[in-house]
């Protein structure tokens, strides 16, 4: 924008550099913690080690659980995308009873704080007799990642035109070939974006996780490690490790997200 | 019809509910089985964080992989961050066996989700320290329901920077008027209120209080009058010790209640403090391997029970929670720190005895004064009124 | 342009043809999927939550007792410290969706207009990591930070709040943040420059132009914004726990009281449904529900 002048616009500058600032002060703190020498969170590290890093590599457990985290946020991602997908050309396309409370219940689970979904489904699941376990954390995971899909995926239908489809029917294509040539890919940064916050959001899950995961350590999902391992204090440093080192790793999928969903379409995909 | 079809629905869940949350009552129904048989090749425990140990928190400590080489059991933990959480937990039916505190044992026996064990059955249990055995929080009726693993007392724990005179008396941590408002500590949890119990069973005699378990509502109102007061000096209620243990070496915290393995923890990182055991007493935690009712691994569940109070594995689980072993045969094997027993006097029976166990209160006073103990229902809704 | 179509493959053509003829079943195929998922698994769980709500535990503690009614409701109702608790919450929950505000809108602002698409990239990349931080991790970072004393604060300048309250509202608007940029960064990327430049053409100035033109057009991103915000700070118990100090909030008590009186932490947990449904229908109208 043209109009803004010199002084609002360092105004702008200024208040965008505070607000980073503060976004990134702890993700720095945690950093130079992990190169503490002493496992105290007293401040300032007493001297810097990369000890915890070589044992945050040897350590089993930790890597076990990022496993974990990886395969259960990509199961409830390829849910949430099938029946957010689903839902939203369901919601655009049609008119039906009860139309309106449906979009408000994909809403709920995400709008509901987390420790209501959690006990919710504890509770069901015990009453249904299903042992918590891999299955019960992708249901529940699902559940409240099928909101980010189905919104990105509705504000991209309703703004595609439906005559392009409708050209595709009329040059003879079928369901099947005009949603693989025509529809899906101009869908694709949608769901790309929608699929990579719903990744996010399960990675980073651990409310939910809590109430609705099973017993053992094999099931442990990598913010559960975190929190078991907090309870320890002489574990702190080895736990900034795995999160700075998430956190470096993620730089790729934000980064290529931005590029990939980029410029005409903006942050999620709209 | 339409409501009736609704009502069957709910019927059945409520059924389904209820079985699902034990509604069994009264134990005793279940009997020790008289001899082992094969490993069923799975075992699933509840234990406190640090009891059972796969390596996958530090690769160092690991003993469940020996185990499950050992017995062929394979081995399944889910950590208990408290009582109340694992007393929940055990009422799924889906765990062989937990490590239960006295404020979860009465409760379980009482519930009948633990089967009587038969200590024959466990060659180690013969070593286990004498005054650990036929204990009211794992015998019941002359039956034994578990095996002990391990014990501590809740010391009081001070900065020797910020804190003198050095302390000898809980009441530094119920004063109203204390000159460290705000940077005192106590344990969350609503078991707590035994500890304002144990400080005015000798700072108010006229109250007439016995046992900390044991509180007629009067005794129990004043307790909880006194936690009230507590509040508005206490800066931070801990439940998760890597909190606390962050809290003193800050020196955000400098007084409060607090695990001998805590200030271990804490004076490794040079941190100044240290615990002392006040003139009233203490509470403390002596923890039991209860094996369960419904239990569909029970013989993995016993080899566990010899497996972990065996010597080597008590001297490794002794030293890494930091308690006394209940088998005092481990001491001399914990070469990390020789004087690892003596510090947390593991063979001194008189101290033991000084210590006030943690327990489940019910109406029927565990102390056998009568029907008119303040039950435990009670003390979980004053403990969420006493923090505010 | 000719675009060949690949030769019909027949069953795919014939399935093809039914649904064509019959949008009806388009739809249940569409819906059946989602519907079960979210209204019988979702809704039910929701309902077997009610329902463990209408029970009681017994006098020890020990189980739940089979007799329904809604003394716990009357518990809640009649007991100060619940309400205490839930004013407190919502006032948290409240505080926490201002700031989150004022600290987005001029930082989403300059991403989206005034930053070049260079930067624009590297500012979104300096919002997003963050989220990938883990949640734990960062609350208990500011464990070290706030600590008073010995914490970063404390060091470097000398005071801090401490934990407790002051240090919940601080923490959690810490940790919603990004949830509140997202949503008016999109807001602000569909909002055409052209219609900013008509109004400065009309002769507003740029801070009318923005109270009069930007902020109400942004008004649904905001409010979906603030959906995240207020919902996610009514829940919290973890950070609630490591840095509020002796504070508790409507999550403290539902999770305490999950392991010890579970009927009576399904009975509090109905607090936050009411208050987030009833938000929810009444953001309806605005289309702030799309913009999640």
């Amino acid at each position: 924008m043209t109009h803004v002048n010199r002084s609002t616009r360092f105004g702008f500058r200024l208040w965008t550099v505070v607000v980073i600032a503060f976004l990134w002060l702890p993700l720095a703190v945690v950093a130079v913690l992990s190169f503490n020498t002493s496992s105290s969170l007293a401040w300032p590290p007493k001297g810097l080690t990369l000890h915890w890093w070589g044992k945050a590599v040897q350590n089993q457990g930790a890597r076990d659980a990022l496993l974990m985290s990886i395969k259960t946020a990509v199961f409830a991602t390829v849910i949430a995308l099938l029946l957010g997908t689903a839902a939203a050309f369901a919601v655009q396309r049609y008119r039906f009873f009860g139309r309106e409370p449906l979009s408000l219940m994909i809403v709920l689970p995400i709008a509901l704080p987390g420790i209501v979904t959690g006990i919710a489904l504890n509770a069901a699941f015990r009453q249904i007799g299903l042992d918590l376990g891999i299955i019960t954390l992708v249901i529940a995971h699902a559940t409240f990642c099928v909101v980010v899909v189905y919104n990105n995926v509705l504000a991209r239908l309703r703004r595609m035109s439906p005559n392009l489809e409708e050209a595709s029917a009329d040059l003879g294509a079928d369901m099947f070939q005009t949603f693989r040539m025509v529809t899906f890919p101009l869908l694709r940064s949608a769901l790309l974006a929608g699929g990579l916050l719903a990744f996010g959001l399960s990675f980073d899950e651990i409310v939910v996780t809590t109430f609705t995961n099973g017993a053992g350590t094999d099931l442990q999902t990598l913010p559960q490690w975190i929190l078991s391992n907090l309870s320890r204090g002489d574990q702190q440093p080895i736990v900034n490790v795995m999160a700075t080192a998430v956190m470096l790793f993620s730089l790729v999928p934000v980064w290529a997200a931005q590029r990939l969903t980029g410029e005409q379409s903006g942050l999620a995909g709209r | 019809m339409r409501t009736r079809r609704i009502a069957t629905g709910c019927g059945l869940a409520v059924a389904l509910l209820l079985s699902a949350c034990g509604s069994s009552s009264g134990g005793g129904g279940a009997s020790a089985p008289t001899a082992l048989g094969k490993a069923e090749g799975s075992l699933k425990i509840i234990a406190w964080a640090g009891y059972a140990e796969d390596g996958s928190t530090d690769p160092a400590y690991n003993w469940v992989s020996n185990f499950e080489k050992d017995s062929g059991c394979q081995v399944d933990v889910k950590i208990g961050n408290t009582s109340d959480e694992m007393y929940q937990l055990m009422q799924t039916g889906e765990y062989d066996g937990v490590s239960a505190s006295g404020d979860a044992s009465v409760r379980l026996i009482d519930a009948g989700l633990v089967a009587p064990v038969n200590t024959s059955l466990v060659p180690h249990y013969a070593d286990i320290s004498a005054f650990l055995k036929d204990q009211a929080y794992n015998t019941s009726g002359g039956k034994n329901y578990g095996i002990p693993h391990g014990w501590g007392a809740n010391y009081l724990m001070y900065n020797t920077d910020v804190v003198s005179p050095a302390p000898d008396s809980w009441g530094v941590v119920f004063d109203k008027a204390s000159p460290y408002k705000g940077k005192v500590t106590a344990y969350d949890a609503p078991i707590y209120i035994a500890d304002a119990a144990l400080y005015l069973k000798t700072a108010k005699p006229e109250l007439g209080i016995t046992d900390s378990y044991s509180l007629t509502q009067a005794q129990f109102d004043a307790a909880v009058a006194l936690l009230k007061d507590q509040r508005t000096v206490v800066g931070e209620y801990w439940s998760n010790y890597a909190v606390s243990q962050s809290a003193f070496e800050q020196g955000s915290i400098v007084l409060g209640t607090t695990w001998q393995v805590i200030a271990n923890l804490a004076q490794a990182n040079d941190a100044k403090v240290a615990t002392v055991l006040p003139k009233e007493g203490a509470t403390g935690w002596s923890d039991t391997w209860m094996v369960s009712s419904k239990a569909k691994h029970p013989n993995c569940m016993y080899m566990w029970m010899d497996y972990i109070t065996s010597p080597e594995v008590q001297a490794q689980v002794a030293y890494y929670f930091g308690e006394a072993p209940a088998n005092p045969n481990a001491c001399a094997l914990i070469a990390d720190d020789p004087t690892h027993c003596d510090v947390f006097k593991a063979t001194d029976a008189d101290f033991y005895k000084g210590i006030s166990f943690w327990a489940t209160p019910r109406k029927k006073c565990l102390n056998g004064s009568g029907d008119n103990c303040v039950p435990f229902s009670e003390w979980i809704k004053a403990w969420t009124a006493i923090k505010g | 342009m000719t675009t060949a179509i690949d030769s019909p493959h027949r069953p795919a053509r014939r399935v093809s043809r039914f649904f064509d003829a019959r949008p009806r079943w388009r739809l249940a195929g569409l819906l059946t999927g989602p519907a079960l998922w979210l209204v019988v698994l979702y809704f039910g769980s929701l309902m077997a939550l009610f329902l463990t709500s209408l029970y009681r535990l017994n006098d020890d503690a020990t189980r739940i007792t089979e007799q329904m009614g809604t003394s716990n409701y009357h518990e809640l109702l009649t007991t100060s410290v619940y309400r205490d608790i839930v004013v407190r919450t919502i006032g948290v929950a409240v505080l926490v969706t201002v700031i989150d505000i004022v600290l987005a809108l001029p930082i989403a602002f300059f991403i989206a207009k005034i930053a070049r698409p260079r930067l624009r990239t590297v500012l979104i990349t300096a919002v997003l990591v963050p989220l990938w931080g883990s949640y734990l991790v960062k609350a208990f970072a500011w464990r070290a930070i706030l600590g008073s004393p010995g914490g970063v604060l404390d060091k470097t300048f000398g005071s801090s709040p401490g934990y407790g309250l002051p240090a919940v509202v601080i923490v959690l608007a810490y940790l919603w943040l990004p949830y509140m940029i997202v949503p008016i960064y999109a807001g602000l990327d569909r909002l055409p420059d052209s219609l900013l430049e008509a109004s400065n053409d009309l002769g507003a100035g740029f801070w009318l132009t923005f109270r009069t033109v930007v902020i109400p057009i942004l008004f649904p991103a905001i409010v979906a914004g603030s959906v995240f915000t207020f919902s996610l700070s009514m829940g919290d118990y973890i950070a609630v726990a490591l840095v509020g100090g002796p504070t508790q909030m409507i999550g403290s008590v539902v999770y305490a009281n999950f392991a010890s009186n579970l009927p009576f932490a399904a009975a509090f947990a109905t607090v936050p449904v009411l208050v987030m449904v009833f938000y929810l229908l009444g953001i309806r109208r605005t289309g702030a529900l799309e913009n999640l």
